[in-house]
């Protein structure tokens, strides 16, 4: 059966470094920090005061109604309002497609968590009848992609994908499927993720997985540095927006990129820790090359998952080598989550693209704050400032608890 | 303020329609596009406004402003 190929024909992010996709890119380029402290919060009841928060955000009207804002909680705001700014560089609206042909895959790690803290507290305190009639539709994983389709009229499939860091990834790789298989023209996908509130920190720092690096917030989340000490808790969208790349063409659409392999895999070892010899991530990354049809000499840049984490990062490392051997050393490595702290569920969303700005613009955003890498750490990961080079082939990585993988390989456009 | 006021400023501002629009003969459904969620929401807001409980068979009577503020006084 031949696959259709899959054209990448709009991009947009909104996280800790910007709200729409130049701010983003800019910042990213220049190395700087979207890493800030949560003010007004109680440190007896936020043990963690820092975050990748996204800063004076207000969603237009005219992508939600000034009556329905309150309805939805902030991970929806940012999936529309991203896929409001991706669909206008895609020119899809304008496409003339089937609108049953036009489909929405958000994902979500935890969907709309505050909403639902905030409503129980209502609950206990107030009693069962004063919880408000949209609460439910306010905090459910799929209303990202449920709002995308009353706003657009895209009839198509709709759902949303949660596999924890990595349902934005496996996101695309599902929609990417779609396509290839002919049983949608283009897609809404990525991810968006907003759960900086008390209790989502309390539960992450009860794992002992997040930074408490609470007085320097810039230079807390610091991959494969010999200081890093847990991840920071990022939040905010990455939208693309694939289409069948015949019919892109066909109606003079720019391609950004290609989606051309995805792997996606289970460590089945444990519930939050990665496996330590990659049993999972390193047959993920393979199955992805195999997709592509390439080998792994061809990878110019791989966004690392790069959570900043003692054992995530080295067991990362470790899977890269095992997969590339001598060109680990060669190929170009960086976390962007040293800027944007990790977007949880979104993270696969943003990075991707990151790997697609990187192909349109060769030039691969740094890893900051890597001053001391640490022993086990010895490939080159971007340090410090951004690097031009003429990319090909980039490789997205994105794991999550649950022992889940998944990893993508985008490709720059060509005839 | 007057309880009709009073009822017109809680629709306002969770319809985001402006006050000078909304009238005693103002239908939630017809005039404001409400669906059923709206209305509950709506009816929540009153009861908490007026420290009433509005029972939920009588909700579908209360189509207007003037049902409701007129309701609004029987029971207050």
């Amino acid at each position: 059966m031949q696959l259709n190929r899959v054209a990448v024909t709009g991009i947009s992010a909104i996280c800790g470094l910007g709200n729409n996709l130049d701010q983003v890119w800019n910042n990213a380029l220049a190395g700087k920090s979207g890493i800030s402290e949560i003010k007004d919060v109680d440190p007896d009841k936020w043990p963690v005061r820092i975050a990748g928060s996204v800063k004076d955000f207000q969603i237009s009207e005219d992508i939600l109604a000034a009556k329905e804002q309150a309805r939805f909680d902030t991970f929806i705001h940012y999936a529309l309002h991203c896929t409001d700014e991706a669909l206008k560089q895609s020119g899809l609206l304008d496409a003339g497609y089937d609108p049953y042909m036009i489909g929405s895959v958000l994902g979500t790690g935890l969907g709309g968590f505050p909403f639902i803290e905030n409503a129980h507290k209502t609950y206990m305190d107030r009693g069962p009848r004063r919880v408000s009639p949209f609460f439910v539709p306010s905090f459910i994983p799929n209303m990202a992609s449920g709002k995308i389709s009353m706003k657009w009229n895209f009839k198509g499939t709709n759902h949303a994908v949660s596999s924890a860091c990595a349902s934005a990834a496996h996101a695309i790789g599902i929609s990417a499927a779609e396509i290839m298989l002919g049983r949608q023209d283009a897609l809404v996908t990525g991810g968006s993720e907003s759960v900086v509130s008390g209790l989502t920190i309390a539960g992450f720092n009860a794992m002992k997985a997040l930074s408490r690096r609470n007085d320097e917030p810039e230079l807390a989340s610091r991959p494969f540095d010999k200081d890093r000490n847990g991840f920071i808790m990022g939040e905010g969208a990455g939208i693309l927006i694939l289409e069948n790349l015949e019919k892109a063409k066909a109606r003079g659409a720019t391609i950004l990129a290609e989606v051309v392999g995805f792997g996606s895999t289970a460590d089945a070892y444990h519930i939050t820790s990665p496996h330590p010899d990659g049993e999972g991530t390193i047959p993920c990354m393979q199955q992805a090359l195999k997709q592509a049809g390439i080998e792994p000499k061809d990878i110019d840049y791989i966004n690392a998952h790069g959570t900043s984490t003692p054992t995530g990062d080295i067991a990362e490392t470790n899977a890269i080598k095992a997969v590339f051997g001598e060109h680990a050393y060669n190929l170009s490595i960086s976390s962007t989550k040293s800027m944007t702290g990790h977007l949880l569920g979104a993270a696969g969303g943003l990075e991707s693209v990151f790997c697609i700005k990187a192909i349109t613009e060769g030039e691969i955003p740094p890893t900051i704050n890597l001053d001391n890498p640490s022993e086990e750490c010895d490939l080159n990961y971007t340090p410090k400032k951004s690097v031009k080079k003429e990319i090909k082939y980039v490789l997205n990585n994105s794991f999550g608890f649950g022992g889940t993988n998944s990893t993508t390989v985008f490709k720059k456009y060509e005839e | 303020m007057e309880t009709i006021e009073k009822v017109i400023k809680i629709v306002s501002e969770a319809t985001k329609v402006d006050a000078s629009n909304i009238k005693a003969e103002t239908n939630f459904i017809d005039d404001l596009n409400l669906d059923s969620l709206d209305m509950v929401e709506m009816m929540m807001k009153m009861e908490e406004e007026f420290g009433v409980e509005i029972p939920e068979d009588k909700t579908e009577d209360l189509k207007t402003i003037n049902d409701v503020t007129n309701f609004l006084k029987t029971i207050n």
